[in-house]
């Protein structure tokens, strides 16, 4: 099997509040493969951001990286050379500048946010190649526009309008394709998406879902996303991951996630989401409600809500554990876990 | 009882922008019975929490009127005023700004009770705030009683928007987006809680909300109105909207939700749109206003003719000139 584009190691990131300090990333290891989708899926508070602007070196000032290793891989796709490891955590200044956005970009939440108001999408894509010395020379001015005009009609967008728009002049929907075609300008291998069609109208995040699936056809980068939205999930990913209180709890493959998951809580947050298709009946809700990242309850963080809790799952907390191939599950009780529909259903 | 308890008559409302005219809601007539339950869906900028808004009360309407009970709300006077102001109650989408931060629990619920005099005394008061806790499952309710909101999660402190709507027991309340900034995994207990209201106190909902899925879960028993553009393009039982939609509007957004399914979801056929682009507010179509973009558009009479709400084969009423060749 061919070594992954990203692996995380036992990454552990807090912020430093007044109250204490937040765990907001505890241990998480996880892989993305190449060409791969992955998704963490997690409530608000979660985490889930957190591992991404932690990938990226973009978390605040109040917060810390404790521990853990971020590895990426560098593959081979033609011009480029192969085979190259880097430390991600450990990066600084040119060989950062480098990293962000030639092998890893990231597409943000709030695409209005994310653009400068006083800037054409012409000139952001000029900034963006000149912060990072690419066709930034005299003479690129022109290939650098033909590759921006063609990246901006890949996600649809009409090329040449859009190339001398003000961000106020698109909508959410059309900034959301920038942003994605501003992504894609260097080539990178992995590209990080937090929350992409959130805010967005049901037609727009389906003609934005349809244009990553496509691009990730064509261009063949792995995707990282960060989403509360199952659907988004079970409609894009390869993987899927479950995140509880900073930590994954449930990593497999999406079908294996969707139809037989094996931890209370994602059985549960699955059942929760309504579907056209599914039946009414069968819908449930967890009780209680996401614990405090700052006093964090003791043994499986999931214990208070959790009706298979026992107490050993409060004294100690479980570590995922592989059962079956690429499955694995963070709870004591996974074998009957399934029990816990009937207490939900209640 | 006789006549719906709501009544909306060719509603309309325009906003003034720059000195542009939006037409935000455009012609609605709707009537709704006491104790119903009803979803509008729409994307934004539907005017679906407009015509929320106008049905709470709280927008006036530029021209049509809403009929309370049989009665303009624009014109009641003092006693029927009242009724109406209390009879229908409004639950706001965020439970981060609605509720007063400097009060506690116990002070946010007791005022609308004393104000208008449904309780008397302290002991009175606090039986009843304990009572109304209890309805929207925040139990113990001493628990609560002495809390601010900064010290509720998302999910309990709408709870206490529905306890406070509930205090001056209101025939109808609108529910403007109330789940939606709920974590997702106890959404479905506030929506039964909803639900139970309507069973146990007779007390009608209108949820507002951009969700499909989360509307035909809810008005499974009620209604659902599909909006576009200002207006309502499908209104119907929620199981035929979903099941057997007549509009194309409704079919395509049908078609585009994704599924929290990674076969059904896959499998799924989707509609193509002519056009992408939501049409400007400030620029309505002519005739349809979906005729840009629809699917099935079948010319000169789309772009001329606005479709009315006819009765389809389904039972659902839907705005389409297809839809009613359809039938013939």
């Amino acid at each position: 099997m061919p070594e992954p584009v990203l692996s995380v190691r036992d990454l552990s990131i807090a912020y430093q509040a007044r109250r204490g300090q937040v765990q907001a990333v505890r241990n998480m290891s996880f892989d993305v493969q190449r060409g791969e989708t992955v998704a963490l899926i997690g409530e608000s508070g979660s985490g889930k951001t957190t591992v991404a602007l932690g990938l990226m070196h973009l978390l605040p000032a109040t917060a810390r990286v404790f521990g853990g290793r971020v590895m990426y891989r560098r593959h081979s796709n033609g011009s480029s050379p192969a085979g190259r490891e880097i430390e991600v955590l450990s990066l600084k200044g040119d060989k950062l500048r480098q990293f962000r956005w030639q092998e890893c970009a990231m597409v943000f939440q709030s695409a209005l946010n994310a653009l400068n108001p006083v800037m054409r999408i012409s000139e952001h894509f000029a900034d963006t190649a000149k912060a990072h010395g690419y066709l930034s020379g005299f003479r690129q001015t022109t290939a650098l526009r033909e590759r921006s005009l063609k990246l901006l009609s890949m996600v649809r967008l009409d090329a040449e309008r859009v190339w001398r728009s003000f961000p106020h002049e698109l909508s959410g929907g059309m900034s959301q394709r920038v942003l994605i075609a501003l992504a894609l300008l260097l080539e990178p291998q992995l590209l990080i998406l937090d929350e992409p069609t959130t805010a967005l109208d049901i037609l727009t995040q389906r003609n934005i879902m349809e244009v990553l699936k496509e691009l990730r056809g064509q261009l063949g980068f792995s995707m990282l996303f960060i989403s509360h939205d199952l659907a988004l999930a079970a409609e894009l990913a390869d993987r899927v991951a479950t995140v509880y209180a900073g930590a994954i709890i449930e990593i497999g493959d999406v079908r294996t996630i969707f139809r037989n998951p094996h931890h209370p809580y994602t059985i549960g947050l699955i059942k929760a989401v309504p579907t056209l298709t599914s039946d009414r009946s069968s819908l449930i809700s967890v009780p209680g409600s996401p614990p405090d990242l700052i006093q964090l309850p003791t043994g499986c963080k999931f214990h208070p809500r959790c009706p298979l809790a026992d107490d050993r799952c409060i004294r100690e907390e479980p570590e995922l554990t592989e059962l079956e191939s690429g499955h694995k599950v963070a709870c004591w009780h996974w074998p009957e876990a399934r029990e816990v529909l009937k207490v939900y259903q209640a | 009882m006789s006549g719906p308890l709501l009544a909306l008559e060719h509603v309309n409302r325009t906003f003034t922008v720059k000195g542009q005219t939006i037409k935000a809601v455009d012609d609605i007539n709707l009537n709704i019975q006491a104790g119903e339950v009803l979803c509008l869906v729409g994307e934004s900028g539907c005017g679906k929490t407009t015509t929320g808004k106008m049905i709470a009360g709280l927008l006036p309407t530029s021209s049509g009127s809403i009929l309370y009970r049989g009665k303009d709300i624009a014109t009641l006077t003092n006693k029927d005023r009242k009724e109406y102001r209390l009879g229908v109650q409004m639950v706001h989408q965020d439970p981060y700004a609605s509720l007063n931060p400097i009060q506690t629990i116990y002070q946010i619920l007791a005022a609308p009770l004393q104000h208008h005099r449904f309780t008397r005394g302290e002991a009175e008061t606090k039986r009843r705030v304990c009572e109304l806790l209890q309805i929207v499952d925040l139990t113990p309710p001493d628990d609560y009683l002495d809390k601010y909101p900064h010290q509720l999660s998302g999910g309990q402190r709408q709870r206490i928007s529905v306890a406070r709507a509930l205090t001056v027991q209101p025939k109808f309340i609108v529910a403007d987006e109330a789940v939606s900034m709920v974590d997702v995994s106890i959404r479905i207990s506030l929506l039964k809680m909803f639900a139970r209201l309507k069973d146990e106190m007779g007390v009608g909902v209108l949820l507002i909300t951009h969700d499909l899925a989360l509307a035909k879960y809810f008005a499974w028993e009620g209604r659902i109105g599909v909006m576009y553009l200002g207006r309502i393009v499908e209104i119907g039982r929620a199981r035929e909207i979903v099941d057997h939609p007549q509009h194309p509007y409704t079919q395509v957004l049908l078609s585009a939700i994704p599924e929290a399914d990674p076969d059904v979801t896959r499998a799924k056929k989707r509609i193509q749109l002519r056009s992408m682009d939501m049409p400007s507010l400030l620029q309505l179509p002519t005739g349809c206003p979906f005729h840009p973009r629809c699917p099935v558009f079948a010319g000169e009479v789309c772009e001329k003719v606005v479709p009315p709400l006819k009765k389809a084969d389904w039972g659902s009423d839907a705005a389409c000139h297809l839809v009613q060749a359809h039938e013939s």
